[in-house]
């Protein structure tokens, strides 16, 4: 009991020192794990300051990347910002690596810093830990040594063939950054051994299928099959990854470019799950960081004015403007994640009817396995769809409304009503989905014994068609990296080709 | 158990690499900037400010995305307060704030217009005199540092008593009184020797004699000698001097009008940023005139209004009385601009201004340039009789009438001075 009274004093002295955070770190792993079971990777917590986080906003948190004047320009953007006033710097920046590596800035009060080694350490780190789209597409034992690797490469790229060139195929490849993501796994390559027990395989299923009835039937596959003087298309299949096309299919582009184009597609990929977890990654961390908080209130190590300034933080992250505020700037992840989090929580401790109702699943079941199931099995858009209830919808006024470019007026589609919530819900998934902000591009074909055009289909949804400039010049920086001549075709729904793009 | 690292003290500036290529990417949008900003800012400010801030337009990163203006969207807004299903609001206009589709936080779309890159003052500079070949233009500029520095340069037998070095010239005394004596002491044991071993008494005699003369000797031996002594050796060491001094002279008579005035303010400019590049720090003097000369500061130099004759001589007169007076030691680097329309009332007056400038002038300054903002093809007879003394090296001549000259003038100055030197 003395140790806790000696923490107590700590937690209560707004300026912390060593003690303090290894103090916190101390308490609320314990608390994570004890209470809200939860798995995390080991943290590492490093203490830097405004200029450094700076740094790390450049890289995206990264400790080291490989050098480009994008990442100056984004320095730039985001000091004068900072310099200014209109943006204040988080409070913490947190990556997915195993171990987990935690930026908290100098300035964080004593306060600040529990709150940010909770909501860190513990929320996204076990977020990053345990999230299936996490587990899938990123390796975090790998990914700082996969940096180190790639600065070292691309350093000596620079070194060999001039700055100038290499920055040329990283522009190129940041272009085409969004398009260069798996977002099913390829089916790895088999082994000799394998694809010869797989042929067995199949020919023994054929055979002990055989049977001389179905010999009997009329052949109707003559006109599918090749024709001898046509040749195959390809790729056979049409491939989304279109950095990935370059790298394996680009006819004569230097080995050292491919692997820059590697590179930027693996960089890519691991920040992918990132952008698809938002709302849940900053929900679960906020719901983590209010309960270890309250717990460790609850136990005795946090005095009356520590959690008055908890519960200010607390709120001013969780603050959502209203549509028309001038602050107001979307949908707020912190808020609409935190809010579903708790109301799975509500809904399986005291579900009301309109809850049973709702979520049948749910109601009464214990809420620390759900919040966990949860966390575990969905991104925003399946989240969204499977647990934002009509309460939530209802606290935070949720209303969708639907901008047609023929219509002079924008419409109300649904509102928070018993007609409405199903819409809401269904609308903010399709919101966040990956498709309503990056256009679906596909490689289509190459011609492989003419030209070597690439053709690459657009397939239109909603009617949303590309920005015509923001495509001519990606096209063009594609036709770099091909090394002959792209064409970009949109095709509506009907299969109507509607704008036609070129780089020669 | 979590590893706590403070990372505080870590070595500052790991962005400085990819600020560095980004500036290098917006090279020429800086240079094209900088004139402009140059202008705008009092002549002070322009170098000593620590930042400058140039616009930097068009560096947004292009991708496959979709125009906003097309298709269906449909979006999900918080706080509802007045809309029920079924609803419609009027679009706002075009150019209007579209609070429809205003950016979400999450949302990747989010751009950035033109924004402000601050560069520091070395940046700046390096920016400015980029490409005027510097390195060898510094050479010749600097050479001339005439001011010295006694500077210890160990020891030496020969100087004056209040040089004398105590220690050392203690330490060659004992030196040389332990060797001198190490002789004697020799020969004394010797002497011993042979006189114990001895038994013939004239020879006992003449042995005692000689221990006696022997042992005077070792006694005598001085304490100080002048082999001894050593004195603190200075040298004199040139030093480069950091301070320079710019005269800046400008015609206010009746003919130079805004035009002209804001010419002249930019080439000062130019050469006091050029200047600061150089030296620690950099003093301005105005001098402005129409019949009379007179010692202004920067804001009456640049925007009070005079009219008048004019007479050049007086201002150079005064220019000389200012240096005997203020910067006559041998501290200060002195520079002169001038800038006229070439206007002048007499021939005699620029016979007189050439006469001052080459007497008095010239021998004092590191470097004289005359810029004539005019248009006409005639040339005055300022312009004549300085273009007879001009040599490009320390002095220079030129003409300018378009603020768009002002560059590759200012360029022109410091690249044939060059030439002649290489």
């Amino acid at each position: 009991m003395e140790k806790k009274e000696f923490y107590k004093k700590l937690f209560s002295n707004p300026t912390w020192d060593y003690e303090t955070l290894q103090a916190a770190d101390e308490v609320t792993s314990r608390i994570a794990s004890e209470y809200l079971n939860l798995k995390t990777y080991p943290n590492q917590i490093e203490i830097i300051t405004s200029e450094q986080m700076l740094d790390a906003y450049s890289l995206i948190g990264l400790p080291t990347s490989y050098p480009h004047w994008k990442f100056g320009k984004d320095f730039i953007v985001n000091q004068n910002s900072y310099i200014k006033g209109r943006s204040a710097l988080s409070y913490e920046m947190v990556i997915n690596s195993n171990p987990c590596i935690s930026y908290n800035m100098e300035n964080n009060t004593t306060c600040m810093m529990v709150l940010v080694i909770a909501h860190a350490c513990q929320g996204h780190n076990a977020f990053f830990a345990n999230n299936y789209m996490f587990k899938e597409w990123t390796s975090a034992d790998s990914i700082l040594d996969y940096m180190a690797f790639a600065r070292e490469y691309i350093l000596s790229c620079e070194d060999e063939y001039g700055m100038e060139e290499v920055e040329r195929v990283l522009d190129a490849c940041h272009a085409l950054m969004p398009h260069g993501i798996d977002k099913y796994k390829k089916p790895t390559q088999l082994s000799a051994y394998n694809e010869k027990e797989r042929i067995k395989k199949r020919i023994s299923v054929k055979h002990e299928n055989y049977n001389e009835l179905w010999t009997t039937l009329p052949k109707v596959g003559k006109l599918n099959e090749i024709q001898p003087n046509q040749t195959r298309q390809f790729p056979e299949e049409p491939e989304e990854n279109i950095l990935y096309f370059i790298e394996k299919n680009a006819p004569t582009l230097p080995e050292w470019k491919r692997e820059i184009v590697r590179i930027v597609r693996k960089v890519a990929q691991y920040f992918y799950p990132q952008g698809l977890t938002k709302v849940m990654n900053e929900g679960f961390a906020t719901f983590t960081h209010y309960h270890i908080v309250n717990k460790m209130y609850d136990e005795g190590y946090l005095d009356d004015g520590f959690m008055l300034e908890f519960i200010h933080s607390h709120s001013s992250v969780l603050y959502q403007p209203e549509y028309k505020s001038k602050y107001f700037s979307g949908l707020n992840p912190y808020t609409l994640g935190f809010n579903i989090f708790m109301d799975i929580k509500r809904i399986c401790e005291s579900p009301t009817e309109e809850d049973k109702y709702w979520f049948p699943d749910l109601a009464g079941k214990d809420w620390l396995t759900e919040v966990h199931y949860a966390m575990h099995n969905f991104r925003d858009d399946s989240f969204i769809l499977q647990y934002l209830s009509p309460k939530v919808i209802r606290d935070m006024k949720l209303f969708a409304i639907t901008d047609d470019e023929d219509e002079e007026e924008y419409e109300i589609t649904a509102i928070h009503n018993e007609r409405g919530y199903k819409k809401v819900r269904e609308i903010l998934s399709e919101q966040y989905k990956r498709t309503s902000y990056v256009p679906d591009i596909q490689v289509e074909k190459v011609d492989l014994h003419a030209t070597n055009t690439l053709h690459l289909t657009h397939h239109i949804i909603n009617n949303r068609k590309l920005d015509e400039k923001e495509t001519e010049r990606t096209l063009s920086y594609l036709r770099y990296l091909w090394e002959f001549p792209v064409q970009l075709t949109s095709r509506n729904r009907l299969g109507i080709n509607e704008e036609h793009f070129e780089s020669y | 158990m979590s590893n706590i690292i403070d990372r505080r003290l870590n070595s500052r500036g790991k962005s400085i690499s990819n600020r560095q290529r980004f500036l290098k990417r917006v090279e020429d949008q800086i240079k094209k900037a900088l004139p402009d900003v140059v202008s705008q800012e009092s002549l002070k400010d322009s170098g000593t400010g620590g930042t400058v801030k140039v616009p930097i337009k068009g560096l947004d990163e292009p991708s496959f995305g979709h125009d906003p203006q097309t298709g269906t969207k449909q979006i999900v807004r918080p706080g509802n307060d007045r809309f029920s299903e079924g609803d419609r609001i009027p679009k706002p206009k075009d150019g209007e704030g579209d609070s429809g589709s205003g950016k979400g936080s999450n949302s990747p779309e989010v751009t950035e217009d033109n924004f402000v890159v601050i560069l520091s003052r070395d940046e700046f500079l390096q920016f400015f005199f980029d490409d005027l070949e510097l390195p060898n233009l510094v050479k010749k500029f600097m050479q001339e540092t005439n001011s010295f520095e006694n500077r210890r340069a160990g020891y030496t037998k020969n100087s004056i008593p209040s040089r004398l070095n105590v220690k050392t010239t203690y330490q060659q005394s004992l030196a040389r009184q332990i060797s001198l004596q190490g002789v004697y002491k020799k020969k004394l044991e010797k002497l011993n020797e042979q006189l114990t071993a001895t038994i013939d008494p004239i020879e006992i005699e003449l042995l005692k004699k000689e221990i006696e003369r022997v042992k005077r000797q070792l006694a005598t031996i001085p304490f100080f000698d002048n082999v001894d002594l050593r004195y603190n050796h200075f040298e004199m060491v040139p030093i480069p001097a950091t301070s320079a001094v710019m005269f800046c002279i400008m015609d206010v008579s009746g003919s130079m009008g805004y035009h002209e005035k804001d010419i002249s303010k930019r080439f000062f400019t130019l050469l006091y940023l050029f200047l600061t590049k150089q030296y620690e720090n950099v003093e301005l003097v105005f001098i402005r005139h129409h019949t009379e000369a007179k010692e202004v500061n920067e804001e009456e130099f640049f925007n009070s209004k005079e009219s008048g004759g004019t007479m050049v001589a007086p201002s150079l007169s005064l220019m000389h009385k200012i240096i005997k007076e203020r910067y006559s030691n041998n501290q200060w680097n002195i520079y002169g601009c001038q800038a006229s329309d070439g206007d002048v009332w007499a021939d005699s007056d620029a016979q007189e201004s050439a006469q001052i400038l080459k007497e008095d002038i010239l021998p004092l300054v590191q470097y004289m340039a005359y810029i004539e903002i005019n248009k006409s093809v005639h040339s005055s007879s300022l312009w004549n009789v300085y273009n007879s003394l001009a040599d490009d090296i320390q002095f220079s001549v030129q003409k300018i009438y378009e603020v768009n000259e002002i560059w590759p003038v200012f360029r022109g100055l410091f690249k044939k001075s060059k030439v002649l030197e290489g």
